[in-house]
Formats: C-alpha cells, structure tokens, sequence
C-alpha cells in the first residue's frame, strides 16, 4: 500500500473534520476543559497529546496479535502510561521550564480518552503505518480544538494570548473588565458547545 | 503470525510478566539516565527562584550561575530551612527559603529581607506544585503581584512577638500587609501562612535581641544612677526574664 494513498490520506484526515475526537467522537472533553485556561498550556498538551497517540497507536499496532484478548485494556494502558511516564520526564530534562508549567497536566494524558478510544477503536485493528496517520489525525483534530478554546478563554478572560497582553490599558480604563468566569471549566464546556455547533451547521456531512 | 493461542491462562501469565519486566526496565533506564540533567535543571531553577527574590530576573543559564555566585556569599540551614545571605548592590540581604501548603498541593517561596529602618522584605518569589492556572497559580506567575511586597514591612513597630507581614483580602494597614489574589482565597492563605512559619526564625532572634537590649539598657541606666549592689539586684531580675 503506498504511503499516502487515499486511503491513508483518509485516515489522516477524517479525524481533522467528520471523525474530530471532540468534535465527532465527544471523546477527550475532560483535559479540554482542565488545560485550557490559558493558551501556552494548551498548545504544548495539544503536542504532547499528538506525539504519544500517534506513537502509542503505532506500538499497539506493532504488538497487536499478540495481546491476550483478556487483558488488553491492561496492555494498552501499560504502553500509554510507559509513554507518557517518558515523554514527561525526557521534558524535565530537555526543557525544564516548559515542563514546570505542565507538572500536571501531562501525567493527566493518560486519562485521556481519545487514546484508549483509538487505540481500541483503531490500532487493534490496522497496520502501524495507518496507525501512526489515525494518531496524529486525532491528536492534531484535538490540538485544533484545544487552541481555539484557549485563545478565546486567555483573550477574554485575561486580555492576553501567549502571556503577552493584548488588550490595551485604554480599554480597561473606559469601563472594560475581564470576564472571570472564562477562566472557569464550565465556560469551556460552553464554549466546546458552542464550537460543536458550529462544526455541525457548517462543516458536517450526516454519513 | 504462528498458531500461538493467545487466551490460554499460561500465555496470559506470561505475556504480563514480560511486558512488565520490559517496561520496568525501560523506565528505570529513562529515570537513571536523565537523573543527572534533571538534578542539574532543579539546582538552576533553585538558583533562578533566588535571584527572582533579589530582584533579578531574565537571566539565562550561564548568566544566573555567574550572577548567583556573584552575589550569594553564604548558605546556613537551621531545622531544615535554608537561608542564603547575599550582597546585592553593596547591600546585606537575607534570603529566607519557605514552603507552605496551598489548594491543591505544595508552595514555596523566598523572601528576601534587608534592614530599612527595621526589618523590610527586598524582593519575593513564590511558587506552587499544582494550583490553578490563572487564579492560584499567580502567586508564581503574577511578577506584579510578588513586587507588592517590596518595602513592606516584616514587624510592626518593635513588636516581635508576631510577624506582621500578612497575605489578607481587606488590607488595614499597607505597611505590612498585601492584598491577596482575587479568586485564589485559600492558595493566599497557604501563602500567608508559609509567611508566618518562614519568618519565624528571624522573629526568634529579633525578639532574643530586644529582650538581651532591654536588659543592657536596665544595666546602663542602673550603673549610671548608682554603683553599689542595688543595681547588680536589677541586672539579675532583668536577666531572670
């Protein structure tokens, strides 16, 4: 099979539009909620999440005929949380101030959805190849979300995006204030509602 | 793939036991091989954290370390709390290490005090293991909020019974006290607690020093009144407190 025939190419993409993790599959809501108060958390986890679904897919599609049927839940679990225990302590060492201000929200990766889901749905049943597209689909479709949320919840509630603040001092003076309840999880839950909806009306074909 | 029946309980066992032994070994490696960079990013954070409490912030690596060995002179620690003096600017500086609990999890901080007409915090930095983004997690991220300390004062008056300076929603008294972190209630009373506890040591020999004063002072103006045993009986009962 080539290496990005359409149906490969399919499986890249879907996970962007019709299939989103979000969006599609409702999966991964929790940490969508939780990372996205501001917008630098939010795009390192979207990352963070692409890289080890993606590699997470692509070793239990190596290893895929030999799991027990009984335990494969264990399995997959032993090998996201293996990942997520390395990519967090390779960050402590490489880039430690990045990884300070994630302390905990990488180790919540493994409670993520979206990986179970794939790899349950997916790598259990394709080639790692194939695997390692429907990976990074499904993690970029949920950065995707991750730093829309963010950005409107950081420019709203804080008047920043990235730590730099964006609006002026001259607006704060006329009377405008921040919304605080942006910074709270239930606004992000309307917001991801609202983006649901959106998607929905414009971008989503019933099958 | 070979005839391998992968739902007999002897393959299931097995199976485990050897992806646990592989895993178990691949994090051990992992832990051990970037232990010596990750112990090296922690003692320079540490350095960072002091420096941001003296007021010098935006140094990378090599800059903190020279500017670290520059301006630290020496590292006491008493019940195991460390306190770093320091020169900075031609000034002594006193550089206290605290830790304290916050919402979710740990806080810690330094808070550096110079002599300005009493006992006067320089500079302070805090930090936090897992408070919330934006609300309690602004006591390290909000540099505005760490400057209000500056200039406030750590007793009141010559009162060195109590640490004045406090964390506190309604501020009374600006010379001592700071206005907490709008939204993060229970993380600024964790702060304003660690404050309390970290201070303690100085208020300790604060309040030993006024006591041995008081007593110098009863002395002197003893022996300036007069010179025979009636002021030695003085001296004994000041000394006796």
């Amino acid at each position: 099979m080539a290496l990005f025939s359409k149906q490969n190419k399919e499986v890249f993409t879907n996970p962007l539009n019709l299939d989103h993790p979000i969006l599609g599959q409702v999966l991964g809501i929790c940490s969508a909620l939780a990372v996205t108060s501001q917008l630098k958390p939010a795009i390192v986890m979207g990352l963070a999440v692409t890289v080890i679904t993606a590699f997470s897919n692509v070793i239990i599609s190596i290893i895929r005929n030999t799991i027990p049927n009984r335990i494969r839940i264990v399995v997959q679990l032993v090998v996201v949380a293996a990942l997520v225990t390395i990519v967090s302590q390779v960050l402590k060492a490489y880039v430690y101030d990045v990884s300070v201000q994630l302390s905990v929200y990488v180790g919540l990766i493994i409670t993520n959805c979206i990986l179970m889901g794939r790899l349950e749905a997916f790598a259990m049943q394709n080639k790692p190849w194939p695997s390692f597209l429907d990976g990074m689909g499904n993690g970029l479709g949920y950065a995707m979300i991750l730093v829309i949320v963010g950005a409107v919840r950081e420019f709203l509630g804080r008047g920043s995006l990235l730590g730099f603040q964006i609006i002026p001092d001259a607006c704060y003076d006329w009377g405008y204030i921040n919304n605080g309840m942006m910074t709270m999880p239930a606004m992000a839950l309307i917001l991801v509602g609202i983006v649901i909806w959106v998607h929905r009306a414009y971008f989503y074909k019933e099958k | 793939m070979s005839k391998l029946n992968t739902n007999s309980n002897a393959y299931i066992i097995l199976y485990s036991a050897i992806l646990v032994v592989i895993v178990a070994f691949l994090l051990a490696f992992v832990f051990k091989a970037l232990k010596p960079m990750q112990d090296a990013n922690v003692a320079l954070d540490v350095k960072k954290q002091i420096l941001y409490s003296l007021n010098i912030r935006n140094l990378d690596g090599a800059e903190a370390e020279a500017k670290y060995a520059e301006v630290v002179k020496e590292e006491k620690e008493e019940n195991g709390q460390k306190i770093y003096l320091c020169h900075v600017d031609g000034e002594e500086v006193c550089v206290f290490s605290m830790k304290g609990m916050g919402l979710w999890g740990g806080i810690s901080g330094y808070v550096a005090i110079h002599d300005q007409d009493g006992p006067t915090v320089y500079g302070a930095y805090f930090n936090h293991e897992g408070e919330t983004a934006g609300l309690g997690a602004e006591i390290k991220d909000s540099q505005a909020w760490q400057e209000k300390f500056v200039g406030k004062k750590v007793f009141k008056g010559s009162d060195y019974e109590h640490v004045a300076l406090s964390v506190v929603k309604k501020v009374d008294d600006a010379e001592t006290q700071v206005d907490c972190v709008t939204g993060a209630t229970l993380t600024s009373n964790g702060v304003d607690a660690m404050l309390k506890a970290g201070l303690a040591p100085l208020m300790q020999q604060l309040h030993e020093a006024a006591e041995d004063c008081s007593c110098e002072a009863a002395k002197d103006s003893c022996q300036a009144a007069c010179e025979d045993c009636s002021c030695e009986a003085a001296k004994d009962s000041c000394q006796a407190e």
